[in-house]
Parts: C-alpha cells; sequence; structure tokens
C-alpha cells in the first residue's frame, strides 16, 4: 500500500494543472465566498430631482432611519432637473433610485416619488425596504422589473454564460481533439493556409453559438415574459464580440492542453470566477473592492453589464458604449494572442525549407 | 531529387538528427529504420518542414505535392471513411469525378472499400493505416512520407500495405517510410539505417549487409557475453576481426546487420 501512495504522490506532482487546482482552487473559492458572496447591496445611489431637491437633501440626510438597510449615496442633486432626466439616470444605471420632488413628482399631497431600478435587483429589494420604512410620506414605483423577478435579471445574464460556456468548453475541446488525434499535424502539412485553417476551425462554433444566442433569448423572452426594450442590434454587435472573447479564450486554452481532459480542466477553471464575479449571482456593488476589480476584467460582467441594460432597460449606445469597448478590447487581445498562438502551432517551422 | 543533406536538428537542447544525409530517388521505396528515438520521425518532420533546421539544406517538392501519413495515421476519427477522402481531397483541390474514381481505386486496391460509411475511430488498426495511407496517396503525391505505416499492423495487412507502397513508387513517386520491421525494409531499394541521430549505415540492402566489420555467426547455445543476441530458436553473436567466432560464421541478414553495426559502433573508442 505504501509503494501505491507513493506513486500516487509522485503522478501528481507531475501532473501540475491538478496540483494547481488542489492550491488555486481552495484559494479561489475563500476569496470569492468571503468577499463576493454578498446579496446585500448596503450603499444606494441615489438621484434626487425637482424643485424641492436640496431641501429633500437635507431631509434625506436626517430623516434615514437609524436601522435602514442600506446608506444612501447622493451622486446627483439636481433642483432644475425633471423626471425624464431621473428616468433617463436610471435607464442608463448611473443611480439605483431617484427621488422626484416638488413639480417632479405627480404624487398626491406633494408627496415626492422614489423610482427604482428593478434591473439591478439586490439594490433594488434594499431600496424596497427602505420606501417601506418610509411609509405613507413618499410614493414609489419600481421600473423596468415591477415584480422584481430574478428571471428576468438572470435570462441576459444566463446567454452570456451559455455564450461562455460554448466559446470556452466546446471550442478548446473540438480543437484539443485535433491535436490529440494526431490530425492537426496532418492538416498542417496540407496545402491550406493557416489562416484557413484557424477560420475554418472557428467558424463553426462562432455559427453554433450565434444560433444559440438567438434560441436563448427568444426563449428566455417567451418562456419567462423578460423584456427586450433595447437595440437588437446593439445587443447583437456587443454579444458578436462578446463571442469572439470567449472563443479567443477557448482558442488559448486549446494552444495550452494537450488532451481534452486538460482542456475542460482549464475551462472551468475560467468559467467559474465568470460566473461568481460577473455580477450575474452576486451583485457587483456588494462586492469588496479588490474582488469586484477582479470582475472588471472578465469577459461576463461587461455582457451581463450590456445585456442586463439592453433587455431590460433599453438602454442605448450613450450609456451602453463603455460594455461595448471593454469587450472590444478584451476580444481583440485575447482573440488576437490565440490565433498568432493557434497559426504558429500549424506553421512551418522557421529555418526550414 | 528531393532528399535532406547534411541534416542536422536540435530539439530541445539535444541533438535529433545530426548530419543526416538521404537521397529520396522517383520510383523507389527508401527505408529509414532505427530503433525509438533514433530520429526517424524528427527526419520525416524536417522534410515537411515542421521542425527547424539547425544546419544543411531540405529539398522537396511544395506541400501540394507531398503526401504525408503520420503515425497515428491521420485518419479524423469521426469522420466516416467516405468524408475522411472528401475533405482530404478537397484540401489537395480534388472533386466530382476525378475524387471519386481517384478515391474508388484506391481504396479498392487497400481493400477497404466496402466500409464507406465506417468511422475513423471503429476502423481495425490496420484498416485505419490502409486509409491513412490511401489519403496521403490520393493526390498522386510527387514524394510519399510514410511514419511507420505498418506498426502495429496485422501481417496479412502489412503484406497488403507493402503491395500498396511498391505500387505508389512503380507508378512514379519517391516514397520514404519509416519502419522498425527490418523484414519490410529488406524489401525497399534503399535502407537508411539511424541510430542516436546520425546515419549507422546507408544503401542498398546487400550493401548496408557488406559495411559489417567482423563476423556474425550462428550456435544453438547461448555464447554469453553482450555480443550475443537471440533469433527464434538460435544464438547469433558478433564477433570483431581477429577474434574466434563461438558458432557457424554465416552471411547476416539485415537485422544481424543493423545489430552488428550498433555492437561495433558502441565499441569504437570515442
Amino acid at each position: 500500500m505504501r509503494a501505491m501512495i507513493v506513486k500516487e504522490f509522485r503522478e501528481l506532482r507531475r501532473d501540475r494543472r491538478t496540483v494547481a487546482m488542489l492550491v488555486a482552487l481552495p484559494l479561489l473559492m475563500l476569496v470569492i465566498f468571503g468577499y463576493a458572496a454578498n446579496f446585500t447591496v448596503d450603499e444606494l445611489r441615489v438621484a434626487v430631482v425637482g424643485d424641492l431637491a436640496e431641501q429633500a437633501e437635507q431631509q434625506i440626510t436626517q430623516q434615514v432611519p437609524a436601522d435602514a438597510p442600506a446608506t444612501l449615496d447622493l451622486v446627483d442633486v439636481d433642483p432644475d432637473a425633471g423626471a425624464q432626466q431621473a428616468r433617463d439616470a436610471l435607464r442608463d444605471d448611473e443611480v439605483d433610485l431617484a427621488i422626484l420632488t416638488g413639480d417632479a413628482s405627480d404624487a398626491d399631497g406633494g408627496r415626492p416619488t422614489v423610482l427604482v431600478d428593478g434591473s439591478n435587483l439586490f439594490a433594488a429589494q434594499s431600496a424596497s425596504v427602505l420606501v417601506a420604512q418610509l411609509g405613507d410620506r413618499v410614493e414609489s414605483e419600481i421600473l423596468y422589473n415591477p415584480d422584481l423577478e430574478t428571471s428576468w435579471v438572470m435570462v441576459p445574464a444566463i446567454i452570456g454564460l451559455i455564450l461562455t460556456f460554448i466559446g470556452t468548453i466546446i471550442t478548446s475541446i473540438g480543437l484539443v481533439r485535433e491535436r490529440e488525434a494526431g490530425t492537426l499535424e496532418q492538416l498542417a502539412v496540407m496545402p491550406l493556409s493557416p489562416t484557413s485553417v484557424v477560420t475554418g476551425k472557428i467558424s463553426p462554433y462562432f455559427l453554433l453559438a450565434c444560433f444559440d444566442m438567438v434560441l436563448v433569448t427568444l426563449l428566455g423572452v417567451w418562456l419567462f415574459g423578460v423584456p427586450f426594450r433595447g437595440s437588437v442590434l446593439l445587443f447583437a454587435i456587443g454579444a458578436a464580440i462578446f463571442l469572439f472573447a470567449v472563443l479567443g479564450i477557448g482558442v488559448l486554452i486549446s494552444t495550452v492542453s494537450q488532451t481534452t481532459g486538460q482542456a475542460v480542466q482549464v475551462a472551468l477553471m475560467t468559467m467559474l470566477p465568470q460566473i461568481l464575479l460577473s455580477g450575474m449571482i452576486f451583485p457587483l456593488d456588494a462586492m469588496a473592492a479588490g474582488v469586484r476589480w477582479i470582475g472588471y476584467l472578465l469577459p461576463l460582467t461587461w455582457f451581463v453589464k450590456l445585456s442586463q441594460g439592453v433587455m431590460l432597460r433599453g438602454a442605448g449606445w450613450e450609456s451602453m458604449w463603455l460594455p461595448v469597448v471593454v469587450l472590444t478590447g478584451m476580444a481583440i487581445l485575447v482573440f488576437g494572442v490565440a490565433v498568432i498562438r493557434l497559426r504558429r502551432d500549424i506553421a512551418p517551422a522557421r529555418g526550414a525549407r | 531529387m528531393p532528399g535532406a543533406r547534411d541534416l542536422t536538428v536540435e530539439l530541445g537542447g539535444t541533438t535529433a538528427l545530426s548530419g543526416v544525409s538521404v537521397d529520396l530517388p522517383a520510383g523507389q521505396v527508401t527505408a529509414v529504420v532505427g530503433g525509438d528515438g533514433a530520429g526517424k520521425t524528427t527526419l520525416l518532420r524536417a522534410l515537411l518542414g515542421r521542425v527547424a533546421t539547425s544546419g544543411g539544406t531540405v529539398d522537396v517538392p511544395p506541400p501540394e505535392r507531398i503526401g504525408y501519413e503520420p503515425s497515428t495515421s491521420g485518419v479524423w476519427p469521426t469522420l466516416s471513411v467516405s468524408e475522411n477522402v472528401e475533405f482530404v481531397g478537397s484540401a489537395y483541390g480534388l472533386s466530382g469525378d476525378r475524387l471519386r474514381s481517384r478515391a474508388a481505386t484506391l481504396l479498392a486496391t487497400a481493400g477497404i472499400d466496402d466500409v464507406p460509411d465506417r468511422l475513423g475511430r471503429d476502423l481495425s488498426g490496420g484498416m485505419r493505416q490502409k486509409l491513412g495511407f490511401c489519403l496521403a496517396m490520393l493526390h498522386s503525391p510527387d514524394l510519399l512520407l510514410l511514419d511507420e505505416p505498418s506498426t502495429g499492423v496485422d501481417p496479412v495487412s502489412r503484406v497488403e500495405l507493402w503491395r500498396l507502397v511498391t505500387a505508389a513508387a512503380r507508378d512514379g513517386a519517391s516514397v520514404l517510410m519509416t519502419t522498425t520491421y527490418l523484414d519490410e525494409a529488406e524489401r525497399a531499394a534503399t535502407v537508411v539505417a539511424l541510430q542516436e541521430g546520425r546515419v549507422l549505415a546507408s544503401g542498398g540492402p546487400d550493401d548496408v549487409v557488406g559495411t559489417v566489420p567482423g563476423t556474425v555467426s550462428v550456435g544453438d547455445a547461448p555464447p554469453g557475453g553482450r555480443r550475443a543476441w537471440r533469433r527464434g530458436r538460435s544464438f547469433h553473436s558478433w564477433t570483431p576481426d581477429g577474434e574466434e567466432p563461438p558458432g557457424r560464421p554465416v552471411v547476416p541478414d539485415l537485422e544481424d546487420t543493423l545489430i552488428a553495426l550498433t555492437l561495433a559502433r558502441s565499441e569504437e573508442p570515442r
């Protein structure tokens, strides 16, 4: 038995990836669940508009109950702005709730109206508790997701998750299979240009992922009644760019893996943080700053922002340009590096011929 | 003439090939023999431009005129026989009737024309190697490079494979095949024996046999010492010039020759 144990440790030591997983995974879990696993948003971004905005600001700072679930961060107090500006700020995700005062509020008795962004589920729940504590003193309305349906928030994020799954796991398996079977070598010596091999290899996965995206979006809208309020074009462009980024990750994984098992292992290691830190499960606003920044480095985070914004809030280019630009940058970087590496695998060696 | 001259290849800090020259005349089969790690596959990969050379020259036709069967057979496991043929054919610019008739002839000669819908992974080892050979031959290449096409193939399929290889040479191709089976190599026009990346012997099988120094002898009892090896029921041994052979001197075959040459090389003062 001792020989068996020694042999197992020896084999394990040579399998660097498994050792990395043994060390990295507990650390990753600890950090994520310690700093990120928090559903409670305890600071809400607030805009106050209407001609009584400044008085309201003073009232709010004095009157918020001590046991309120969240503190309020007054990011914008503007007596000149009206209800429309407040709604725009909510749509563009600049604030979590907006308080309409004076002439901006059409509630009876001159009471202020509180508008809550329902697409930001956990912030909206904190805000609802706060509004309930204020009782009759304010009128309230939840926008974009009036019933605070979890499925409405999840479906746009799940679309991203499915694209990540196809782009990363399925693509890397498809490419590694070629290496495992020894046919990559065969492709390399055929009179096909490296570009046409790479393009021909990746295009089917791109098309399949596009098909899946349309299917899941339509099903989500149909089964769960998730609204699609924004521009289909903006959504499609964003999704296509995002797809390049995740396909790039898949190709990159295939260039560092020799077997399907290795590829799946690495792909899962890239997917886990994306699922947990992208804001699709735990709200980014509730994470510790360090962990939140890891989230900002992941493509899924930006796609979730984009898909929730476009589908639920009908956000347009003026507020969604940032996710699109960030995703474009990531796609160019990751896909570029991946294609260069894959080309290097099949291009003739220098100094030969 | 296609081939390589004074080829040197370094792989990961070690010399995989050192000053290897090989000529590949049209219409002839050249067999590269040698043990595991002798440099056979590296030589093929250098000819294909898949490894960087640090010295010497390689002269081969353009990629579209080369046919290559890797040791893994190069058959796509999740494509059927006819899909494999179709894909490789189109990569080499063959299509329609030309591809169909060429494939039909090759597959029939190889005896695998009755399973067009079977997946590559479901073929037996011998059938897969034969399909790999057909794929490499599909576009009638000028240079055919075969990496251990017969390893793991049953004796009957080996005979059929060899028939295909000689037919390819007869049709005018330069054929280079690596093999660990010396009875196969004996049928080639030229044998190149590699050991530790160097050419141990090269020439026609008879010429190579003639290069053995000393004597090869056969006896019925083990003579002892590290200069003896067993073949079937008898014991063969090699003795350097000037020493008394322990058994009956014989004219060595290729297998004896290569073992004797390896022993002689190992006893040379370094």
